[in-house]
């Protein structure tokens, strides 16, 4: 008999459902957003962490002074050795000589630096990483190395970045995790209460025999709406929050280290993730809400 | 058709609401369940719409053997069933005919089917100018015409009514009677289950006369309650 999916009865109904409850929707579009804007908060700050420490990769270079005994041509030879060590992304050999103009540029005016010998200074190797977390260890295999005198490396900087970062990252993910749980629950019961509102024609559908999915999908596409509703709401709530959060950095900034991701460009990742977590909880707590119902 | 072969019911609570119970009924067959209250009437009306499940027996409906049923299939088996129960069980804030229409969409009729079918079954149970009042307008045995209106909308084989007349007067519930004997004629199967020995004895129908889980007379033009029983 005919239609097998009507989508246009299946809204419709969805709607009008979501509407004779308004305040257990009103809820759960609101549990939804919190969920939404937290999480996205603490994934934007993962973001712009991880951004910096990318920054933080990109300059920060480790310098391997070679051993003052070796010659030119032998300090050069330790290039491969040097290249050959895991997490190492490229390494520059740079001569005493030229890291002493180097160091004189801009400082011509000092009759003291004058004359001063190339010998003061290593030749040296300038090294970049791949993965920051792993300096410590990447020093110490530098500075096994024979022929390596000393490597100078701001671990300091790095380790306590990527602590932090790690930290958000966990928390990020706790919370995130306990927010969806709280989330499906209160639209698991705001579809409860509305299958209840209409156990009554459920109870007739039945009788006339519907079968389970049609009597299930306003069910489902009401936890649909309800949750992209919610992704909706938070996407420009998480911008307001962020463009003032950014205006705060920007004007507190003594730190010239902090740089911050914009918004516009994270648009269409933020807007589709948001989105999708928000109708995977409203079709996740729909469907756990119906399940026991279509059981006789 | 419906078989009922050997079926016993044993409810969670102990209670032994059928004992080896034996039924058939043929296809256009019109047939009082009769029997006093509790005797497992509306436990029998229950194993066959698969609302619950027997305990033992073997249970065959219109085609459906519903001892290995599943799920995805109990309705299709549904759709081959009008249920008629006592208290009408109507939708309050919808008309008539949406309680009609509700009912038809329920098993995905298009626009096109509704159209037809129920201006139709509004006439056959005489409320065609009532199309649009709510079940609160109407007076109970018109609700309850409304409810087999609802029964027959999407065509069943069989109506099946659960003491179609246990809220209405007696003036009410004969001229309920005669629009089901009614829809029998014209080919529906029909089965009823009620107490009302006067009601049934005014038709000369087959009567199956249950009691404390058991089948104790099955015989046409048998009477209700004592006297040819
Ligand atoms: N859901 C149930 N759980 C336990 N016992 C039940 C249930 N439904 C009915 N019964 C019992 O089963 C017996 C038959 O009930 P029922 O089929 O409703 O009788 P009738 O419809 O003839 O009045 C009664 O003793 C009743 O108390
Ligand atoms: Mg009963």
């Amino acid at each position: 008999m005919a239609r097998k999916f009507d989508a246009g009865y299946y809204v419709s109904e969805g709607f009008r459902s979501i509407f004779t409850h308004g305040f257990m929707s009103f809820a759960a579009v609101c549990m939804i957003v919190a969920c939404l804007i937290i999480m996205g908060s603490f994934t934007l700050l993962a973001v712009n962490l991880d951004s910096m420490l990318g920054d933080l990769e990109d300059e920060n270079e480790l310098a391997v002074y070679v051993d003052e005994t070796y010659t030119e041509e032998q300090a050069r030879a330790m290039s491969p050795k040097i290249k050959a060590v895991p997490n190492v992304a490229s390494a520059n050999f740079v001569t005493r000589q030229a890291a002493l103009d180097q160091w004189r540029a801009g400082r011509e005016n000092n009759e003291l630096l004058a004359d001063l010998p190339g010998e003061v200074l290593r030749d040296r190797f300038y090294v970049h990483i791949v993965d920051i977390e792993q300096i410590a260890q990447t020093k110490a295999d530098l500075e096994a190395l024979e022929g390596v005198g000393y490597v100078g490396a701001a671990i300091e900087v790095a380790e306590g970045f990527v602590l932090v970062r790690n930290i958000a990252t966990g928390v990020a993910l706790a919370l995130v995790g306990m927010l969806l749980i709280i989330s499906l629950f209160i639209i698991a019961n705001t579809i409860k209460l509305a299958t209840f509102y209409r156990r009554e024609e459920i109870a007739i559908m039945k009788m006339c025999g519907a079968t389970d999915g049609f009597i299930q999908w306003p069910f489902v596409v009401e936890g649909m709406l309800l949750g992209l509703t919610g992704a909706v709401v938070a996407f420009f709530a998480q911008w307001g929050l962020y463009q003032l959060v950014s205006k705060l950095v920007i004007q507190s900034n003594g730190l010239s280290l902090v740089t911050m991701a914009s918004y516009e460009s994270m648009v269409g990742t933020i807007l589709p993730v948001f989105c999708g977590v928000g109708a995977a909880i409203g079709v996740g707590g729909s469907l756990l809400a119906i399940r026991k119902f279509l059981q006789v | 058709m419906i078989r009922l072969i050997d079926i016993y019911k044993e409810y969670d609570n102990g209670t032994k609401a059928l004992k080896g119970v034996n039924v058939r009924i043929d296809d256009g067959e019109f047939v009082f369940l009769v029997g006093p209250s509790g005797s497992g009437k509306s436990t029998l009306i229950k194993l066959i719409t698969a609302e619950i499940a027997p305990t033992e027996g073997r249970l065959m409906v219109n085609g459906y053997n519903l001892t290995n049923i599943t799920p995805r299939q109990v309705p299709y088996m549904r759709r081959t069933l009008g249920i008629i129960f006592q208290d009408f069980r109507l939708i309050e804030k919808k008309t008539v005919h949406e309680n009609l229409s509700f009912s038809m969409r329920a098993i995905g009729a298009s626009n096109r089917e509704l159209k037809r079918r129920i201006p139709y079954v509004l006439q056959l149970v005489g409320l065609e100018q009532k199309a649009n009042r709510y079940p609160g307008e109407l007076s109970g045995g018109e609700q309850q015409r409304v409810a087999i209106a609802r029964a027959l909308v999407n065509n069943p084989s069989m109506i099946i009514a659960d003491e179609p007349t246990g809220n209405l007067d007696p003036q009410r519930s004969l001229e309920i009677m005669m629009l089901l004997e009614r829809i029998n004629e014209l080919g529906t199967t029909v089965l009823v289950v009620t107490h009302e020995k006067n009601l049934v004895n005014r038709f000369d129908k087959r009567v199956v006369a249950i009691e404390n889980g058991r089948i104790i007379s099955d015989r046409t033009g048998g009477y209700y309650n004592g006297e040819k029983i």
